[in-house]
């Protein structure tokens, strides 16, 4: 599959995007200025941004707590995503959700989830009711590696194999879940290999090579679109960061993290970009800078906004 | 006796009943060489190994499961739920299989588990991991449910959990694991059904649970000063739940408040509330009043947050309008 300029540009634009919101989020942490948990996408960029690049606006994802990533690759906009994160009434849920929920149902963002392994039979609902109202839209399911042992994905494969629903499950596997790693989570090596107990196409990809991720989503997303039911794409990543901020990491080394510290997959793609005469460095640093101003315009607004009135509790309960 | 946490003293018992019997085990996501979410099994991982403290995949249905057919088999296991919230995912395991497995047999089995869970807001973690839970449990026959509000009563109700024949739901408040207290250094088990007088006072009657208790006795402190004498009643357990000790209490107030943090409608204190409008009708000078959290989702934000965990002011205002 060949990925035009333009659209490996935005992806560029997008993983880097994703990185200084993330990084940002860090330092908010750590200075107290952000209540609950944050769960961070630092190092996964590649996943959420080439999955999302293969979809139309209309299409539809279902995100997970560590979340920000894929909103902001499905444009999610940073001004009311950092306001909800910051608790106040101008974000996208008016305070009331938080990291773990932020949803935007216009531009087909069903949640982020606080409920490891809730999103997969939410992602069959929407691909049901696409294909109930024929109409060709497509679903991205996200979930983790220990999202992938719960029973709610496991039913939500079965169902959507069965009634051939238009879903892309992409598991991101970042070897673990909290403090447990996949091989005490499960036997198998491979989470892609599941698909054949269900009878769908499973890959396993570098989910740190957001080309190869866009490839491999963007075929079973023509297959989901043309009718030809689910798939099961495996991004094989890492988290950076601990499992929420605050997490000390005690479960693993700290040279696991240094090796893929070294296949960041930012400053891979760009390298790319650069040698095929894509993207200059110029080019690179203007979009980084251009991004930078962005997310202060976004920090400004969230710091700037009001928090919620006690009285809007009762808000929103019922429609 | 010495003074530890709340979280402290549910690592005593858990670890003094792992070392009395070796038919109790845990299991649990994160539970091993992690301590748990909130470090609450910190160090058992190292003292009694991999196969006594085992993590699980994140496959709640599985954990209750495998605890119910190990209880079944006669093993002693004692789960974790990470949050209490997280039970949706894992409820016909508890409520069609656990809870009514020795009913259903006719009397020929029993289930000796014990399923902790923490509960409760105050951390900013939203709807989902911030909820309330018990009147689920408290609906539902054959399961006990333990709502501990000290250091002494996490250890005390912990023990006798754990050697209980029954499954156990035990709903520790992730607000209290801070807090200290006297514990006693040896494993003694607190009976069940045995509320706590938290203080004495003959104007009015305040039943409260886990956190709640200690909301309550900040707020008898204000009503002392206004010349209300409050007495607080700590339910310790609400299956089975202590009326007598209630009702004797109404008996001399002629009066009564109900407070819990989970939502106010269909909450425990409605059951409490219609036990001693049934026992003690006579008694009462004024209507019962409940205090509860609206009938919403647990809110992020935290203004919204403070509005949703019912306050001491709320108990405070109660009392006046009762005896003002
Ligand atoms: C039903 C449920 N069980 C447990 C949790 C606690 N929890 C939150 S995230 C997480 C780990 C998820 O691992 P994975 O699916 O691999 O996603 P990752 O965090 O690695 O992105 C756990 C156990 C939860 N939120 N929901
Ligand atoms: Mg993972």
């Amino acid at each position: 599959m060949s990925i035009d300029k333009e659209k490996m540009i935005q992806m560029f634009a997008t993983m880097t995007r994703i990185r200084q919101f993330e990084t940002k989020l860090q330092e908010f942490f750590a200075a107290g200025k952000i209540p609950g948990f944050v769960h961070l996408y630092i190092g996964e960029e590649a996943v959420a941004t080439g999955a999302c690049a293969t979809l139309r606006d209309q299409d539809y994802i279902t995100s997970t707590h560590r979340g920000h990533g894929h909103l902001i690759a499905k444009g999610g906009d940073l001004k009311r995503m950092m306001a909800e994160i910051f608790g106040k009434r101008t974000g996208y849920c008016k305070g009331k959700g938080g990291s773990m929920h932020i949803a935007d149902v216009e531009l087909g963002i069903l949640g982020a989830n606080g409920i490891v392994g809730g999103g997969g039979p939410i992602a069959n609902g929407a691909a049901l009711a696409s294909k109930y109202r024929g109409n060709d839209r497509v679903v991205v399911c996200f979930f983790g590696d220990g999202a992938s042992n719960q029973g709610t994905t496991q039913e939500a494969l079965n169902l959507a194999s069965a009634w051939r629903l238009p879903v892309v499950f992409v598991n991101e596997n970042n070897g673990y879940g909290i403090s447990c790693p996949t091989c005490k989570s499960m036997a198998v090596a491979d989470i892609a290999d599941r698909a054949a107990a269900y009878d769908i196409p499973g890959v396993v990809v570098d989910g740190n090579d957001v080309t190869a991720v866009y490839e491999a989503v963007g075929e079973a997303v023509k297959r989901a679109r043309t009718g030809d039911g689910p798939s099961l794409i495996e991004c094989k990543t890492y988290r950076w960061r601990g499992h929420f901020e605050g997490d000390a990491c005690v479960y693993r080394d700290d040279c696991e993290l240094e090796d893929w510290v070294k296949k960041d997959p930012i400053p891979r793609f760009e390298k790319k970009l650069q040698a095929e005469g894509i993207l200059s460095v110029e080019k690179a640093e203007a979009i980084r800078k251009a991004i930078a101003a962005e997310l202060d315009a976004a920090i400004a607004f969230a710091e700037q906004s009001p928090l919620p009135e006690a009285s809007e509790i009762l808000e929103d309960v019922y429609a | 006796m010495a003074m530890k946490t709340y979280l402290q003293a549910l690592n005593d018992a858990l670890r003094q009943e792992m070392e009395r019997d070796p038919d109790v085990f845990i299991l649990g996501e994160d539970v091993g060489q992690f301590g748990g979410c909130f470090g609450v099994t910190q160090g058992l991982f190292k003292q009694f190994g991999e196969a006594r403290v085992k993590d699980t995949p994140i496959t709640e249905s599985a954990i209750i499961g495998a605890a119910t057919g190990a209880a079944a088999t006669g093993l002693r296991p004692v789960c974790e739920i990470m949050f209490v919230d997280f039970i949706g995912v894992c409820m016909d395991q508890l409520f069609n299989q656990a809870a009514k497995m020795r009913y259903m047999f006719g009397g020929k089995a029993k289930i000796p588990m014990v399923l902790r869970a923490p509960q409760g807001a105050g951390i900013g973690a939203a709807a989902q991991h911030s909820q309330s839970l018990e009147a689920w449990f408290l609906h539902m026959p054959g399961v006990k449910v333990a709502m501990p509000s000290t250091p002494e009563d996490a250890k005390g109700l912990l023990i006798t959990a754990i050697r209980d024949d029954n499954p156990v739901i035990f709903l520790e408040h992730k607000m209290l694991y801070g807090i200290e207290g006297e514990v006693p250094d040896e494993a003694i088990a607190m009976p069940f059904g045995q509320a706590a007088i938290r203080r004495e006072g003959r104007d009015v009657t305040i039943v409260a649970t886990s956190k709640m208790a200690h909301t309550a006795l900040e707020a008898a402190e204000t009503l002392a000063a206004d010349g209300i004498s409050a007495e607080v009643i700590d339910p310790r357990t609400i299956s089975p739940l202590d009326t007598q000790a209630i009702v004797d209490s109404v008996k001399k107030t002629h009066s009564l408040i109900v407070a819990h943090e989970a939502v106010k409608t269909g909450g425990v204190g409605a059951e409490i509330a219609a036990q001693v409008a049934e026992a003690a009708f006579d008694y009462l000078d004024a209507p019962i009043i409940r205090i509860g959290a609206p009938f919403t989702p647990v809110p992020f934000s935290v203004p919204l947050e403070q509005a949703f965990i019912p306050s001491a002011a709320d108990i405070v205002k109660a009392a006046r309008r009762l005896r003002g």
